[in-house]
């Protein structure tokens, strides 16, 4: 599709805060989900003439069910400590991609329907009726956040502006307003098992073939296998991985560290996806379905560990929603629940990150490594928002931000990092994450990833940088899509395993 | 959902211009949907999205660039065969634009 045409934001030594565009951003609109797509989800596909009864239902109900919602709802006193913090606005300008103006837009409806003064006195709490107008702002602007929770870092009062953007999903959903991008994607996990729809004998042919490059590249037979039974370690990573460039570089680096650790492991034709698009569109009951497949793949082929590939939202939902999703958090008294928990050996943590897996590895001086094998390049990290701010790695507080870190130092010689406040735990979205992944938001996301892309053009210009590794198969389809934009080079973005691969030495 | 009169047949796309039937496809179909990306069909375009059309017909999806990579190093000589050459021909992205001219659905996901 040809690109369509809007101004490109400029660099600049520090990051200004624009003046803000009224409507700059109002004419964004992602493909809505046709009939079938939403049908297979339980979902309507257009607004029937109950639209306002069901969308105030489904807020009721969401309200009831999270207090954290009804908390956000009641405890933002609109300081504005957010109001500069979203790289959308940041990139867009218009002010209702501040988070606090995102959320008035739900905020308001609230007040309305569910407090006593906006229900007597709707005009002198800011309380207005919900109409199709509103709905449309919804839709528009509940797909201009990505869910990456940056504002809530600064939030003096932990309002979690992602689970806003969840609920207004959730409700736009429930009244036939899904989009198309992610609910497509949540069909295809459910019928083929990856968001790619990438059926069983088509992974076959490529995990064959991805065997014969590397032998023929390095001389060593480092398999990629798939469906073994009885294999020590089940990887679930994102099905990008099998797909894209540069995704394929670290899962040729996974397997590698894999050969090298003398492990026993496999791939799941069942569950050959990490990612899991339930945690975007805020539904919890398809973010179980989605988990589900992984313990049943794990249960089925018998492995004693899982590890997650290089996903961020993935390791989100692994680390911090597993147990209550699928494990023993969901039902204690559930028999695959606790066959699962006997089955994992809980001598490692379950489940696993391969960062945390190749690190253990490189500690124990158990792989060897060549950094000069990466010396052509000078590496930034790109801080993933999942990894960053939903979720940990290894036992040391702040183990997402040092691990990978640790593992590019290990594997090569030129590490700078970007500007401290654009990275770790106050680390820019790539601008693609959270279900906008999808060519009809070109725009948001190449305005969106301005904040980062500033940040890295001055480690371009000052450390003469040529490399931002990440662990997130959105941010690296984010980034070579975007970075041309931006007058880089789209192969400038990579994983850490793809680092791995070039500097791990086979026997 | 539309309909687009080309050579004489009518074809189903959707909002994005892709085919919703696969067996709308032919090779004026092609050259019109190569027209509307403002991609200039040579020879070198014809051999990826006939490849495209060989590879989902055995195996219902696109073939993974590396897959797409190693046919054309294959085919055409390793100079050819690396995601560069592909961004050239198909400079919005091999994946997607070269095949929505070869009439295949969208490849969905984190790519």
């Amino acid at each position: 599709m040809a690109a369509p045409e809007f101004e490109i934001p400029k660099f600049k030594e520090h990051l200004e805060v624009p003046k803000i565009q009224e409507g700059s951003m109002a004419h964004i609109k992602s493909f809505i989900s046709p009939q079938p797509t939403q049908e297979f989800l339980g979902y309507p596909w257009e607004l029937g003439e109950d639209w306002k009864e069901r969308a105030l239902f489904k807020m009721g109900d969401l309200l009831g069910k999270y207090r954290s919602l009804r908390v956000f709802m009641d405890a933002c006193v609109h300081c504005g400590a957010c109001t500069d913090k979203c790289h959308y606005y940041l990139g867009s300008a218009d002010p209702k991609n501040m988070p606090v103006a995102r959320q008035e837009l739900m905020r308001k409806v609230y007040r309305r329907y569910f407090t006593l003064p906006g229900k007597i006195a709707p005009w002198l709490v800011g309380a207005e009726d919900l109409t199709k107008e509103t709905l449309a702002d919804w839709y528009s602007y509940y797909h201009q956040c990505s869910e990456c929770r940056r504002c809530s870092v600064y939030c003096p009062y932990g309002i979690d502006t992602a689970e806003v953007t969840m609920a207004g999903r959730e409700i736009l959903n429930y009244v036939g307003m899904g989009q198309k991008y992610s609910n497509e994607i949540l069909g295809k996990v459910q019928k083929i098992g990856n968001n790619l729809g990438l059926p069983g004998p088509a992974l076959e042919d490529t995990l064959a073939g991805l065997e014969e490059d590397i032998e023929a590249d390095t001389g060593v037979p480092v398999k990629m296998p798939l469906d073994v039974q009885g294999a020590e370690i089940l990887l679930v990573t994102p099905s990008a991985d099998f797909f894209s460039e540069p995704h394929v570089e670290s899962l040729i680096g996974y397997a590698k560290v894999f050969h090298a650790a003398g492990v026993s492991w496999t791939l799941s034709s069942h569950a050959s996806e990490a990612g899991n698009f339930g945690l975007f569109n805020g539904n919890y009951e398809t973010m179980r379905k989605v988990a589900m497949r992984i313990r049943d793949a794990a249960l089925e082929l018998g492995v004693k560990r899982i590890i997650v590939g290089e996903c961020g939202h993935a390791w989100r939902v692994a680390y911090s929603f597993w147990n209550t999703l699928t494990g023993l958090g969901f039902d204690g008294k559930d028999p695959f629940s606790i066959e699962l928990q006997q089955q994992l050996d809980h001598r490692y943590p379950q489940p696993m990150h391969i960062c945390e897996y190749t690190w253990d590895l490189i500690q124990n001086n158990a792989i060897k490594l060549d950094p000069s094998a990466n010396d052509d390049k000078v590496i930034t990290y790109h801080d993933s928002c999942n990894v960053a701010r939903g979720s940990r790695m290894g036992d040391e507080a702040g183990g997402q931000f040092t691990i990978p870190r640790n593992i590019i130092k290990a594997v090569a010689n030129n590490f700078h990092d970007m500007a401290a406040e654009t990275i770790g735990e106050g680390t820019f979205c790539c601008g693609g994450g959270g279900g906008l992944l999808t060519d009809d938001l070109i725009e948001v996301r190449v305005k969106g990833a301005y904040p980062r892309m500033n940040a890295l053009n001055n480690v371009v210009q000052e450390e003469k940088v040529n490399f931002m590794a990440t662990i997130c198969a959105i941010c690296k389809a984010q980034f070579t899509k975007v970075l041309p934009y931006y007058g880089f080079d789209r192969s400038m973005v990579g994983g850490v395993h793809q680092l791995v691969s070039a500097a791990i030495k086979l026997d | 959902m539309a309909i687009v009169n080309i050579a004489g047949k009518d074809v189903d796309v959707d909002e994005e211009g892709y085919l919703t039937n696969l067996a709308d496809w032919n090779e004026d179909v092609a050259a019109y949907l190569a027209q509307e990306e403002k991609v200039e069909m040579t020879e070198s375009h014809w051999e990826v999205v006939n490849f495209l059309r060989e590879y989902y017909n055995e195996y219902q999806i696109a073939p993974a660039i590396r897959v797409l990579t190693k046919a054309i190093a294959k085919k055409l000589g390793p100079d050819k065969g690396n995601n560069k050459y592909l961004y050239e021909l198909f400079p919005y992205g091999p994946a997607k634009q070269a095949c929505k001219i070869a009439g295949l659905p969208k490849p969905t996901g984190c790519i």
